[in-house]
């Protein structure tokens, strides 16, 4: 069984050395003029006051753990998904209360205003 | 030993295959879409560059490959070089899985016409779908402009929020069809004539549509690239053929959504009315058929991806969010919920 996974392997390399050259080959070809206004970031034509490295909004961490939260609910879901012919209605009443507990754990997370964006 | 040889010949010839034939579509989906969005805005579109400006693609990929690579002061130079290569490594493994046509007989062994054929085909394709985002964040946060960091964070965050509702309604095909495996979904819709799962699964399709659009940034989800607010995105820095990577890995994605969505959702490379007018998995010249219908399905659903970038307008950031959770998130349960209890009743 592990065969079938040969091909995957093989294409990993042929991609990834497909792309890294992509990369190297950019040090070769093409002109190189560097002057200082061309190496600073590009801020629309203004000058750089600030420091470009700052903090951002804690909004987007919030939304990344949701993500986890659920996203494990997703995988927990497959293997269940391919048994349920063979599980028939008890499989599927399992599966209810599993999601009726993520609802109340998504309730929350709705009421507390983690999933508004102002 | 023979065996073994084979198996990696065939995989070579697979990928390179498989690469060529995408950087091609890549090249030509973008010519297909300037000239259709030039149709649909009543302009040429390209024209000038070979006839009909078919040529059009190799100027562009050349003139980018010639171009200074200006790489800014302040950018940590390895995950900068690193994360297009990320993106574009990305897109490429992402099709491996999607059966393009029926097998074929070659040297005394069925070969299948996808790079592999492996029993956890889904699973395996929404990992490497995840792991997109890697190539955007990287990129945006190394390349230490304010533009980009925001432009990756929001493309992030969108995306992992519609992956959810993406992944649940590729759940709902899994429950249906019993397996993981693509060629097993191609084989579940056509074994009684008609039932393809767009008809059986009519809202895990639009939310498959919609979780596809926003998982490749495209119109009205690209937010990311809100050229008003953010210029280009998290590759606002990145000139050249590293940007081409990134734009390269936008398009492949497409076509691989689209390649997705003819396999779950079209019926794969069966072509319409197989089964009850007649039966093409044995007619003669049935592989290149196969091939033909699905790359006419994968076509029409690019299309669509042009169609509605002409049409629609981009979303506000809160309403992207709001929609992604409050809205695709419970529908794509509930989607859920009832096909699996459609399943165990039967």
């Amino acid at each position: 069984m592990i065969q079938a996974y040969v091909p995957l392997l093989i294409l990993a390399l042929v991609a990834g050395g497909f792309a890294a050259s992509n990369i190297l080959i950019t040090f070769v070809v093409g002109p190189y003029r560097p002057t200082r206004e061309k190496l600073s970031p590009y801020e629309s034509g203004m000058t750089e006051i600030v420091p470009p490295r700052q903090r951002f909004p804690i909004k987007f961490y919030v939304i990344a753990m949701l993500f986890l939260l659920f996203d494990i609910e997703a995988v927990s879901f497959y293997p269940w998904s391919i048994l349920l012919r063979s599980l028939h209605f008890a499989g599927f009443i399992e599966m209810l209360i599993f999601v009726a507990i993520l609802l109340v754990g998504f309730i929350y997370v709705w009421k507390k205003g983690a999933l508004d964006w102002e | 030993m023979r065996d073994a040889i084979d198996i990696i010949a065939e995989s070579l010839i697979k990928s390179v295959v498989a690469i060529g034939f995408l950087f091609a579509s890549f090249g030509y989906l973008t010519y297909a879409e300037r000239k259709i969005l030039g149709r649909m805005q009543s302009r040429y579109g390209p024209n000038r560059v070979g006839p009909f400006g078919l040529l059009q693609p190799l100027a562009d990929g050349l003139k980018l490959l010639l171009k200074e690579q200006v790489t800014p002061r302040e950018v940590k130079t390895f995950v900068y070089l690193a994360a297009p290569a990320i993106s574009i490594f990305v897109a490429l493994m992402a099709f491996a899985i999607v059966p393009v046509g029926p097998p074929f007989f070659l040297f005394g062994k069925e070969r299948i016409m996808a790079i592999a054929n492996v029993n956890i085909g889904l699973l395996y394709l929404v990992a490497i779908l995840s792991l997109g985002v890697y190539g955007i964040v990287l990129g945006s946060w190394s390349s230490a402009n304010r533009y980009s960091l925001l432009g990756g964070l929001r493309s992030s965050a969108q995306m992992i929020s519609y992956e959810l509702s993406l992944g649940l309604a590729l759940i709902a095909v899994v429950v249906l069809a019993g397996t993981l495996s693509p060629m097993g979904i191609v084989a579940a819709q056509n074994q009684t004539g008609m039932s393809w799962f767009f008809l059986l699964q009519p809202i895990g399709f639009l939310l498959f549509a919609i979780g596809g659009f926003a998982e490749t940034n495209r119109a009205p989800f690209d937010l990311a690239e809100a050229e008003q607010e953010l210029v280009a995105g998290y590759h606002t820095e990145y000139a050249g053929m590293r940007f081409a990577l990134y734009f390269a890995a936008e398009y492949i994605n497409m076509v691989t959504i689209s390649a997705l969505v003819t396999t779950l959702f079209l019926g794969g490379w069966v072509g319409i009315g197989n089964g009850i007018f007649f039966n093409i998995t044995s007619a003669p010249w049935a592989q290149l058929i196969g091939v033909f219908w699905f790359l006419f399905k994968s076509a029409a659903f690019l299309f669509l991806y042009i169609w509605i970038r002409a049409t629609l307008p981009r979303l506000r950031y809160d309403q992207l969010m709001w929609f992604g959770w409050k809205i695709l998130l419970p529908v794509a349960v509930l989607n859920l919920v009832v096909t699996a209890l459609y399943v165990s009743l039967i």
